[in-house]
C-alpha cells in the first residue's frame, strides 16, 4: 500500500488568507505530494521485479483526492482507495486511518512519503508504524529486500545510515529514492478504468478528533531589499566594515 | 509535571541540538529532566547533568538503546513521558524518526518543529516551506514537540549539577537492527552550528569544483552546505543539503554560490543573518533575499574572493 497525499503543487508559493485562518487553496494548482510520488516508484518497481504482486495506493481526503489517486494508477497502481473526509485530519488520524485501510487489505508493505510539503509534519510514516506495531524505516534513499527483511539506507543529518528491518515494515521515501516516472496518455486512459473504493471516514467509527486548533496563520517578516555589488572587492568591503561578519 | 527533553548523543557527546530544545523547555516554564538513552552512553549522562537548568538526569544504558532504533526508544519515552506534561526532542532526523513513534503509541498528537512558544499550550510552526507560519493550541494532556534548533538559543552546556538516575525499562522489539553509518567528512564544520556557510548549487558544475568553495570555507572557518540539485547530482553528499528537506540553518554569513534560489532552498537558509549571492543570472530569485548580490560569474568571483580573504 502506498499513501499519497494531495497539496499544493511545489511550485508554487503558499499565499496565506487576509483573515489568518489559513492558506488560500482555492484555484491553486494541486498535484501529489512529491515524496509520495517517491514512494509509488518504489512500489511499481518492487512489483515489476516480482516483489510485491498488488500496489494499492490510498489517501485521506476530500472530493478532488479522486484526481491524485487517479494520478497513482496511471503511473502504474493497481486499484485505489479514497477515505473521503472534508475536514483536514492531522497525522495521528490519518495513521489511525491507513492502519485500518492496510489491515483491512491485509498488506505486506506500507510506503508512505517522508514529508508532506503543505503541512511538514514528517510524522505520518512512524505513526503508522507505532499503531500496526511494524518496523520502521524513515528517510529511505535505497531499499532492497530479501525474504522477511529488508535492507534500507535512510538519508541522516550525519550521512548516510543502513538498518535492516524485519517485514512487514512502513517505509518513507526521501527524493532520492528514485526518479519517479512520466505518466503518458494511453497510461491516464487506463487510469480511468481501474478500480477506485470510496469509504466514508464515518463509517469505519474512528476517533480521529484533531487535538490540536490552528489559532492563526501568518504570513513570515519578509527580509528588507538589499544591494547589488560591483565586484569582489567592494563585496568584502561592505562584509568586514558594513555587515561585520569576517 | 515539567519537560522531558530526550537527549541525542552518539554514545559520547550530547549533541549541539539538544541544547536548544532545553531552551524551548525553558521557555514552557517548569521543571527540564533529560532523558539519555543509549549503551556505555555514562559520558553522555554526566555532560547532560551539567547543562545550565537541569532538574535530573535519567539514563537509561542498555544495548537495546545503542544505535537509536525508533521501534526500541519509542517504548521507553511510552513509559517515561506519563510523568510529564511536555516531551521535547530536536526536530534533527534523529528527533523526527523516534518522537512520532513515541506520540502515536500514547494517542498524542505531535506538534511539529516548533519556532515560537506562545504559552505552555499555544506554539508557532512553519508550514509550507516556511511560506506561512502556524500558531497551534494543543488540547493533549501530554505535549509532543520537536523544536527547530535555529529559533531557540542553545542552554549553557556548562553551569548545572543535576542528579543522574539509572532508569530500566523498555523492550527490545526486535524489528530491525543497525549495520553501518557512512559519514563522509569528518573535517568540516559542522553544518547545524557553523557561524559561516558556503553553499554551492547546480551552478557549480562538479564535484571537484567544489574544491574552491571549500577553500574559502577553510579561510572563513565556515562550513560548506549545498542545494538538492548539487546532492543529487553527485557534487557532494547528501548531509550537505540545505532547505526545506534538507537542514535549515540560520548562520550569521551565508554565502549562496550558483544557487537559484528556489522555494525549498530558501526554507532552509531565510533565516540567516547576512545572506550574499554570487550568481550569473540578475534575474534568479535568491536576489530577492541576498543582502549582497554580485551578478558574476562564480568561476571568476570565487577565486577572487579566495585571494581577498
Ligand atoms: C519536494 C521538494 C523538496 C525540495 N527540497 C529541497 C531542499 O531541501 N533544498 C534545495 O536546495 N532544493 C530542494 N528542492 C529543489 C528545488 O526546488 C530546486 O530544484 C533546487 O534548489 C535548485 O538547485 P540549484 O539552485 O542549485 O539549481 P538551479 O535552479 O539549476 O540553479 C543554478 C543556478 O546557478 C546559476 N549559475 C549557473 N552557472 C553559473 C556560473 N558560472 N556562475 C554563476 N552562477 C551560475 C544559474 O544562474 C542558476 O541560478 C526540492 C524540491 C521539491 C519538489
Ligand atoms: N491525507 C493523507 N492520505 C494519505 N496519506 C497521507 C495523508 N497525509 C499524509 N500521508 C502520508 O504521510 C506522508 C507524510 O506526511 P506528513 O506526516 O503529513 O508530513 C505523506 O507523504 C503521505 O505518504
Amino acid at each position: 500500500m502506498v499513501c499519497v497525499k494531495r497539496v499544493l503543487d511545489p511550485q508554487v508559493k503558499a499565499r496565506v488568507k487576509a483573515d489568518g485562518s489559513g492558506v488560500d487553496l482555492a484555484n491553486a494548482k494541486m498535484t501529489m505530494n512529491p515524496f509520495c510520488e517517491n514512494a509509488l516508484e518504489e512500489a511499481l518497481r518492487l512489483r515489476e521485479a516480482g516483489t510485491a504482486d498488488e500496489i494499492i495506493v490510498a489517501s485521506v481526503g476530500g472530493g478532488k483526492t479522486e484526481e491524485t489517486l487517479r494520478h497513482g494508477l496511471a503511473m502504474g497502481a493497481d486499484r485505489a482507495i479514497q477515505v473521503v473526509t472534508e475536514d483536514a485530519l492531522e497525522p495521528l488520524a490519518i495513521a489511525k486511518v491507513l492502519k485500518n485501510i492496510a489491515e483491512q487489505e491485509d498488506v505486506g508493505l506500507v510506503l508512505a512519503g517522508k514529508q508532506a510539503i503543505d503541512d511538514d509534519s514528517n510524522q505520518t510514516a512512524q505513526m503508522l508504524s507505532a499503531l500496526l506495531g511494524w518496523s520502521l524505516a524513515t528517510f529511505c534513499s535505497d531499499i532492497k529486500f530479501d525474504g522477511d527483511k529488508a535492507t534500507v539506507i535512510r538519508e541522516v543529518d550525519a550521512g548516510l545510515e543502513t538498518i535492516e528491518v524485519k517485514m512487514p515494515a512502513v517505509m518513507s521515501a526521501d527524493l532520492r529514492l528514485n526518479e519517479p516516472r512520466y505518466v503518458k496518455l494511453p497510461d491516464v486512459m487506463k487510469a480511468k478504468r481501474k478500480p477506485m473504493d470510496k469509504i466514508e471516514l464515518d463509517s469505519l467509527g474512528l476517533d480521529t478528533a484533531n487535538r490540536l486548533t490552528t489559532l492563526q496563520v501568518e504570513e513570515p517578516e519578509g527580509r528588507a531589499a538589499g544591494v547589488i555589488v560591483n565586484s569582489v572587492s567592494e563585496l568584502v568591503e561592505k562584509l568586514r566594515n558594513e555587515a561585520k561578519v569576517i | 509535571m515539567g519537560n522531558l527533553v530526550i537527549v541525542e548523543h552518539d554514545n559520547n557527546e550530547v549533541a549541539a541540538a539538544t541544547l536548544h530544545a532545553v531552551t524551548a523547555a525553558q521557555q514552557i516554564g517548569g521543571d527540564i529532566d533529560l532523558l539519555v538513552a543509549g549503551e556505555s552512553c555514562g559520558s553522555v549522562a554526566d555532560a547532560a547533568a551539567k547543562i545550565a537548568g537541569v532538574n535530573a538526569v535519567k539514563v537509561a544504558d542498555d544495548a537495546k538503546f545503542g544505535h537509536h532504533l525508533a521501534e526500541n526508544l519509542a517504548t521507553l519515552i511510552v513509559e517515561v513521558a506519563p510523568a510529564y506534561s511536555h516531551v521535547l526532542a530536536s526536530a534533527t532526523t534523529f528527533g523526527k524518526n523516534v518522537m512520532p513513534r513515541a506520540a502515536a503509541l500514547l494517542d498524542k498528537a505531535q506538534i511539529s518543529e516548533i519556532v515560537e512558544v506562545k504559552s505552555p499550550d499555544t506554539f508557532v510552526r512553519p508550514i509550507y516551506a516556511g511560506n506561512a507560519l502556524a500558531t497551534v493550541q494543543s488540547s493533549d494532556e501530554i505535549k509532543m514537540i520537536t523544536v527547530r534548533t535555529i529559533k531557540f538559543e542553545a542552554a549553557a552546556a556548562e553551569g548545572g549539577s543535576a542528579n543522574v538516575e539509572a532508569i530500566s525499562g523498555g523492550v527490545d522489539a526486535g524489528l530491525s537492527s543497525w549495520v553501518s553509518q557512512a559519514v563522509s567528512n569528518n573535517d568540516q564544520v559542522d553544518l547545524t552550528s557553523a557561524k559561516i556557510v558556503v553553499s554551492g548549487g547546480r551552478g557549480m558544475q562538479s564535484g571537484d569544483n567544489f574544491g574552491m568553495l571549500h577553500s574559502v570555507a577553510d579561510k572563513l572557518g565556515a562550513a560548506v552546505g549545498a542545494s538538492r540539485a548539487a546532492v543529487d547530482s553527485g557534487f557532494v553528499p547528501n548531509e550537505f543539503q540545505v532547505g526545506q528537506t534538507g537542514k535549515v540553518i540560520a548562520p550569521d554569513l551565508y554565502i549562496a554560490v550558483g544557487i537559484s534560489g528556489a522555494i525549498q532552498h530558501l526554507a532552509g537558509m531565510k533565516e540567516s543573518k547576512v545572506i550574499v549571492a554570487i550568481n550569473n543570472d540578475s534575474e534568479a530569485p535568491i536576489f530577492q533575499v541576498a543582502d549582497y548580490g554580485l551578478v558574476a560569474d562564480l568561476f571568476e568571483a570565487v577565486p577572487e574572493l579566495d585571494a581577498a580573504l
